[in-house]
C-alpha cells in the first residue's frame, strides 16, 4: 500500500470513519476476482441441470431415510454386516502394515538430502502415481487383475498408503536436524548405521503417529471399495442401498461412524504417548 | 537404564529393564499373530486362482489400453466441465455450511458446551462418510445428476473445513479479542473484528486445499450416478472400452495436477 493512502486513512481514521484493510490489497485485482467469480457461477450454475420432479419424488424417500436413523436395523441382516465389517477391519489392518513397510525405502529414496537424484526421480515418480489417483479407481484396475474379493481391496488401499506414508516420511527426512546425522557418520558408521542411530530416532515418532492416521483413512477408505467389487462393508451397504432397506443403511453408516470415532481417539491418545 | 552389577563387580548396562524387554516382545508377538490371522481371513475369502493369473490379466488390460482413443477426448469436455462446477460449487456450499459450524465448535467462541458437542457430532459424522457413499445416499434420494454430487462433496466438505478451522480458531492469540471487547463490542463485534481477521488467512488456506481435493474425489462421483467424469468412466469399463478408460485417466492425471497445483500457488500466496 502507498504512503499517501496510508495517510489518508490516517486522516479518515482521525474523523472516525475506519475501515479495515481488505484482504487483496490492489483494488482492481479484487475486483476483477469478485466480476470472475460472479460469471463463473453464472455459467456453472446454468448447466447444472435438475429434475425438480425426481426430487421432489425423492424427498419423501429423505424422510424415510432419516426414519431409519432414528430406528436403526442392526438385526435382519446381521450375519452380512458381521461378515462385511470383519472384511474390512481385516482388510485395513493388513493393508496398512504392508503399505507402511513398503512406504519406508520409497520415502527413504524420496528425501533428497539422502538419495542420489536417479533414486529420488523414481521414487517420487511412484508417490505422484500413488496420490493422483482415487482409491476407487485403483480398485476397479486391481479387481479386474486379481479378481472379486478382500484381496484386491487389500492390494489397493496398500499401494495408496505407499503414496502417503512416502511423501510424508520423505517429507519428514527431508527437515530433520542434519548435526545428529554428520555426529553419527564422524564416528565412522556405515550407510546402515548412520539410518538406524541418526535418522530411524528423529522420524520415528511421527512415522508411528502417521501410521495410525493412515489405519484410521484406510478403514474409511475401505468402507467405500466395496462398491466396485473389491469386498468389505461397501459391498453390503451398496446392496442394502439399491434395495431400499434403508434401516440396514443407517445401522452400517451407524457402525462406520462409530468405528471412526474409536479409532480417531485410539490414534491421538498414540500420538500423545509417542510423542 | 536399568543398572545391574557382573559377579566381578563391573556395572552392566541395559537399554530395558528385564520386564520392560518381556513386554516388548510380548506386543510385537500379539501384533504379529494379529497380522496373521487377518492375513489368514483374506486368503480365505480370495480365489487364488486369479491372483495366480494377475500377472497375464496385468499385461492384457495395458495391451488393451494402449493406444487410447484420443477422438474420444471429444466427448469429455462436458463431463470435465460438470466434475469442475461439482467441486468448485460443492465446496462453496460446504465452506458456507462449515464456517459457522466452526465458529460453535470452537472452544472459545461457542455459546454453550451443549452446542458444542452437537457441532462437533455434526464435524465427526460428515468426516467420516466418504464422499462417495454421501453421493450414494444423494442419488437414490434426488435422482442421478449433478445436483446429488455437488451436496455429497458439500456435505463431505463440512466435517474437514469444520475441523481444521475450528481447531485455528482455538489456536487464536486472546489479545486482540481482549482489546475488542474492552472497547464495549457486542459478541458479533468481536468476533468480526477480533477473531475473523486472525483466522481468515487459515481459513481461505483450507478451502483451497479442499477445493483440490474434491477435484480428486469429484472425478469418481459418478461410478454411483452423481455426475461429471465418472459417468463416463463408468459407461466405458462397463463397455469393457479400455481404451477409452485409459484417455479418461489421462484426462483425470492432468485435472489433478494442474489443481494441485493451482492449490499450492494459492496457499503460497495467502499464507
Amino acid at each position: 500500500m502507498s504512503r499517501t493512502d496510508t495517510l489518508a486513512r490516517q486522516q479518515a481514521a482521525r474523523q472516525g470513519q475506519w475501515r479495515r484493510l481488505p484482504l487483496i490489497e490492489s483494488s482492481r485485482l479484487r475486483w476483477a476476482l469478485v466480476l470472475s467469480g460472479v460469471v463463473y457461477l453464472a455459467l456453472a450454475l446454468a448447466s447444472v441441470e435438475v429434475n425438480w420432479a425426481r426430487v421432489a419424488e425423492g424427498s419423501g424417500r429423505a424422510i424415510n431415510f432419516l426414519g431409519a436413523f432414528m430406528q436403526p436395523d442392526f438385526v435382519s441382516r446381521q450375519s452380512d454386516i458381521w461378515a462385511g465389517l470383519l472384511e474390512s477391519l481385516t482388510m485395513t489392518l493388513t493393508s496398512t502394515v504392508i503399505g507402511v513397510l513398503l512406504a519406508i525405502p520409497v520415502g527413504l529414496g524420496a528425501a533428497r538430502n539422502i538419495a542420489p537424484l536417479p533414486v529420488y526421480t523414481v521414487c517420487r515418480a511412484i508417490i505422484a502415481v500413488s496420490r493422483t489417483f482415487q482409491e476407487i479407481i485403483i480398485a476397479i484396475l486391481f479387481v479386474v487383475m486379481f479378481g472379486f474379493g478382500p484381496f484386491a481391496g487389500m492390494i489397493t488401499l496398500a499401494f495408496a498408503t505407499i503414496g502417503f506414508m512416502a511423501k510424508l516420511l520423505a517429507e519428514d527426512i527431508e527437515d530433520l536436524d542434519w548435526r545428529q546425522v554428520e555426529a553419527v557418520r564422524a564416528t565412522g558408521a556405515g550407510w546402515w548405521q548412520t539410518m538406524n542411530h541418526a535418522i530411524q530416532p528423529q522420524v520415528m515418532p511421527r512415522l508411528i503417529g502417521l501410521s495410525m492416521y493412515r489405519l484410521d483413512i484406510n478403514f474409511r477408505e475401505s468402507s467405500v471399495i466395496g462398491i466396485v467389487g473389491a469386498g468389505g462393508i461397501g459391498a453390503t451397504l451398496n446392496t442394502s442401498l439399491s434395495r431400499y432397506e434403508y434401516g440396514t443403511s443407517a445401522a452400517i453408516l451407524l457402525i462406520i461412524i462409530a468405528i471412526v470415532l474409536l479409532s480417531e481417539y485410539l490414534s491421538s491418545y498414540v500420538r500423545r504417548w509417542t510423542q | 537404564m536399568p543398572v545391574s552389577t557382573s559377579p566381578q563387580g563391573t556395572p552392566l548396562w541395559q537399554r530395558r529393564t528385564t520386564r520392560a524387554q518381556w513386554l516388548q516382545y510380548a506386543a510385537w508377538m500379539m501384533g504379529m499373530s494379529l497380522f496373521l490371522l487377518c492375513w489368514k481371513v483374506i486368503s480365505d475369502n480370495t480365489m487364488w486362482v486369479f491372483v495366480e493369473d494377475a500377472g497375464r490379466q496385468g499385461s492384457d488390460l495395458i495391451s488393451r489400453m494402449l493406444p487410447p482413443r484420443w477422438e474420444y477426448a471429444s466427448v469429455l469436455w462436458k463431463p470435465m466441465w460438470d466434475t469442475l462446477n461439482i467441486a468448485t460449487l460443492g465446496t462453496a456450499l460446504g465452506i458456507m455450511m462449515a464456517f459457522p459450524v466452526a465458529f460453535l465448535a470452537a472452544r472459545n467462541t461457542t455459546p454453550h458446551p451443549l452446542v458444542r458437542s452437537v457441532a462437533l457430532t455434526i464435524i465427526v459424522s460428515s468426516r467420516s462418510i466418504n464422499s462417495l457413499i454421501w453421493a450414494m445416499l444423494l442419488v437414490t434420494i434426488l435422482g442421478p445428476g449433478v445436483l446429488a454430487g455437488i451436496i455429497a462433496i458439500a456435505l463431505r466438505s463440512i466435517g474437514f473445513v469444520g475441523k481444521l478451522l475450528y481447531e485455528a480458531i482455538e489456536e487464536i492469540h486472546p489479545t486482540p479479542v481482549e482489546a475488542i471487547s474492552a472497547t464495549g463490542a457486542s459478541r458479533l463485534q468481536i468476533m468480526n473484528y477480533g477473531v475473523l481477521p486472525q483466522v481468515m488467512p487459515a481459513f481461505a488456506g483450507i478451502s483451497v486445499y479442499r477445493w483440490d481435493i474434491n477435484i480428486r474425489e469429484s472425478t469418481v462421483l459418478g461410478l454411483v450416478g452423481a455426475g461429471g467424469i465418472g459417468l463416463q468412466l463408468n459407461a466405458s469399463i462397463n463397455s469393457l472400452a479400455w481404451n477409452q478408460v485409459s484417455v479418461i485417466f489421462v484426462m483425470i492425471f492432468v485435472t489433478v495436477l494442474v489443481s494441485e497445483w493451482v492449490s499450492a500457488r494459492v496457499r503460497h500466496a495467502i499464507i
